[in-house]
């Protein structure tokens, strides 16, 4: 048995592609020698679905729908220290580029009135939830700790940025390491 | 014989000549002052605020602000620079400045010094402004959503091309660039993409059309060297 206790991480995309937690796996290796002092819960990479106590958050996208809303809360409340990774988390990103569009519209041009499209309606299933008006990055919902920008950060700046965390360091970010894309 | 009149900018002596700014004096000396709205060729505008520094306790902008002997002025210190931060996140939130997809990314100054202050959030609340962008020009085009009011383009037009073809129009937080046309197109000016205008943008608002990502991201001007280091060459990016 190892002598420490390993930190929980969990992880989470809302409105965000996926490309934060891809380059989270371009560490490679590395990953290896990160798993040595945390542990995955809640995640995409352990399909854990309910995120439970967690000494670091790691949030991936801005926010984009009641369900977003209602998981980032549930990542502060159980997280010690929430992280908004990446430039969609960081500033809404690109979701964020339809907030000078009406949402109604949006979901009208898209189901309904798309050349080519006979017949569409706007999905209404109750299971899916509700997109806001306008796309939100995570600190205007919730209060985050730290805040990881690039498009997505590289794997290595990922690596560098937990190891500080987990060794009880605030990292400190600056030129050239620091970059928005 | 009398010693040359110096102030001492963090701690070092800067000499300077009797009408220099703290901001030229320093340049001069080879020390780095953050700015966005000064350019070299151009007075002092005084309207970005980012080359704040402290003098005796004041806070001032060190572009607009005279060399005095024996003057104590902090700049590249904590609390001054948190409230450059400060104004770079109110920057931030008052455009749309979504660096990846911006063509000007690592060629903007104000990426740039975020870069280089350890801007990591944006902070305040986004305003996503709503400006429709202005193609109508053959050779350059214009993203007003990013637009941080520096006014170089209004000067240089003016100034130095003969042209005024940019204004900044209303007050406060409804202050915009226009083009000065009847129909407010670039198109419809004699707007040239060789302008000194055209080149001058320190953010993306003024792009030269085909040329975006000529050189890729990652190799371009603050992705090899912080804005400190290369504004002591030259201006444009």
């Amino acid at each position: 048995m190892s002598g420490e206790a390993k930190l929980k991480v969990a992880t989470v995309s809302l409105a965000g592609c996926f490309g934060c937690h891809m380059s989270l796996l371009d560490m490679d290796e590395r990953i290896i020698e990160l798993l040595e002092h945390v542990e995955f819960e809640r995640s995409p990479l352990t399909d854990i679905k309910r995120v439970g106590r967690c000494d670091i958050g790691l949030i991936e996208g801005g926010v984009c729908n009641a369900e977003n809303v209602q998981v980032l809360r549930e990542f502060r409340r159980c997280c010690h220290t929430l992280v908004a990774l990446g430039a969609c988390a960081v500033n809404g990103g690109l979701p964020a580029q339809r907030n000078h569009l009406d949402v109604g519209q949006c979901l009208q041009a898209v189901y309904l009135s798309r050349q080519g499209l006979a017949g569409g309606r706007v999905p209404d299933d109750p299971e899916l939830p509700l997109p806001l008006d306008k796309v939100h990055p995570v600190h205007e919902v919730v209060r985050i700790d730290y805040f990881l920008p690039g498009c997505p950060p590289s794997g290595e700046l990922i690596f560098t940025f937990l190891s500080d965390l987990i060794r009880g360091r605030s990292p400190r970010l600056g030129h050239p390491a620091l970059r928005y894309d | 014989m009398m010693e040359t009149a110096h102030f001492l900018l963090d701690g070092v002596a800067v000499p300077f000549a009797e009408g220099q700014t703290i901001l030229e004096a320093a340049r001069a000396a080879g020390r780095y002052i953050p700015h966005l709205c000064w350019h070299p060729d151009f007075p002092p505008h005084g309207s970005c605020k980012l080359c704040i520094v402290a003098v005796g306790g004041r806070h001032l902008s060190a572009c607009a602000t005279p060399a005095v002997d024996g003057a104590v002025v902090a700049s590249d210190v904590p609390e001054i620079n948190a409230e450059r931060r400060a104004l770079l996140q109110m920057l931030f939130v008052e455009g749309n400045h979504f660096c990846p997809s911006c063509e000007k990314s690592g060629l903007c100054q104000l990426q740039a010094l975020a870069s280089e202050l350890g801007m990591t959030t944006p902070r305040f609340n986004h305003f996503y402004p709503d400006r429709p962008v202005d193609a109508s020009h053959p050779d350059v085009l214009l993203d007003f959503n990013r637009c941080i009011y520096c006014e170089l383009c209004v000067r240089a037009s003016r100034d130095q091309d003969g042209k005024s073809v940019f204004a900044l129009t209303n007050r406060g937080i409804h202050k915009h660039l226009v083009v000065n046309a009847e129909s407010g197109r670039l198109g419809d000016t004699d707007f040239a993409a060789d302008d000194v205008a055209a080149g001058i943008c320190p953010v993306g608002v003024i792009l030269r059309k085909r040329v975006g990502f000529a050189v890729p991201i990652g190799s371009r001007t603050y992705d090899t060297r912080p804005i400190s280091a290369v504004s002591m060459d030259r201006e444009e990016p």
